[in-house]
């Protein structure tokens, strides 16, 4: 089972898209409502973060099966400029646009696996899984 | 698509019927700032009810509306939050601090009625 959807990420309108394709994926996968909801939302944070800083890349959601675990792979990749201080970018409330600081440590918090590469000029991967309960 | 903003006595009513881009959320921060000035109105109602998300973009903008609208004297309410997106956000770390929230449409309406008996939060 390796239904793979990817969505390209270069305007506003395209964060809907992604928001919608990852809710439909959770649900094809067995999500509860509750966790389709908090998956769109983590998708909606970490592609407008591709939109505002990155202006383009991509998002590509999977279905994971590994071992009887069962769950939502996601990752969100760009060439954009990338993060110079990681661990500042993952603070809460920091932000370099003036706005809440509140997406990256948010999409780690409700997700249950958040790995973030970056580096300044070698743009921005930011990979979330979320298993199945 | 833009939202519409009904017009009811002197409170102001969007209803967004489907999921809304960036632009379109700061399209009806806009409308609301420009129509409470026009008409003089007392409140804005937002119903939500059809987003199946509030991001912190969306909730940033919620904030801002009803910043604006106390600006202008009038009170806002957003009505009709989903019990999922509003577990969505807490978990997430996002809040609406600072602005009204109401049930339903109903409720919105109600509250503005009494916030307007008691006084409210008129600036004179
Ligand atoms: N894809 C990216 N490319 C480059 N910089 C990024 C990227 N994503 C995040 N950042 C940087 O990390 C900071 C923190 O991101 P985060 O999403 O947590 O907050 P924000 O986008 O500033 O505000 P909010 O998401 O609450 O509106 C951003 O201000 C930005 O400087
Ligand atoms: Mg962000």
């Amino acid at each position: 089972m390796s239904a793979e959807v990817s969505v390209s990420i270069e305007r506003d309108a395209d964060i809907v898209t992604a928001r919608h394709e990852g809710r439909q994926l959770a649900a094809a996968a067995g999500f509860s409502s509750a966790d389709q909801t908090i998956i769109a939302l983590a998708i909606s944070e970490i592609t407008r973060n591709i939109v505002s800083y990155a202006q383009c890349g991509k998002l590509t959601l999977s279905r994971m099966d590994e071992g009887g675990r069962r769950g939502i792979l996601i990752v969100a990749q760009d060439d954009g400029p990338g993060i110079p201080d990681i661990d500042l970018a993952m603070r809460d409330g920091y932000s370099t646009a003036g706005s809440l600081g509140v997406g990256l440590p948010g999409a780690r918090r409700v997700m249950d696996e958040f790995e973030l590469v970056s580096a300044p000029g070698k743009g921005t991967t930011v990979t979330m899984k979320k298993w199945l309960r | 698509m833009s939202v519409p903003i009904l017009k009811q006595g002197d409170v102001l009513i969007a209803s967004i019927q489907a999921a809304l881009s960036d632009r379109e959320l700061a399209q009806l921060h806009d409308a609301f700032a420009e129509q409470v000035g026009r008409f003089r109105s007392r409140g804005v109602i937002i119903d939500v009810t059809a987003l199946d998300v509030l991001d912190s973009f969306a909730t940033r903008t919620l904030r801002s509306i009803a910043y604006t609208a106390k600006l202008r004297g009038a009170n806002a309410v957003v009505v009709g939050i989903q019990p999922d997106v509003a577990f969505a956000m807490v978990q997430l770390g996002l809040s609406l601090e600072g602005v009204a929230t109401a049930l339903d449409l109903e409720e919105g309406l109600a509250y503005i009625r009494d916030v307007a008996k008691r006084g409210g939060q008129r600036v004179r």
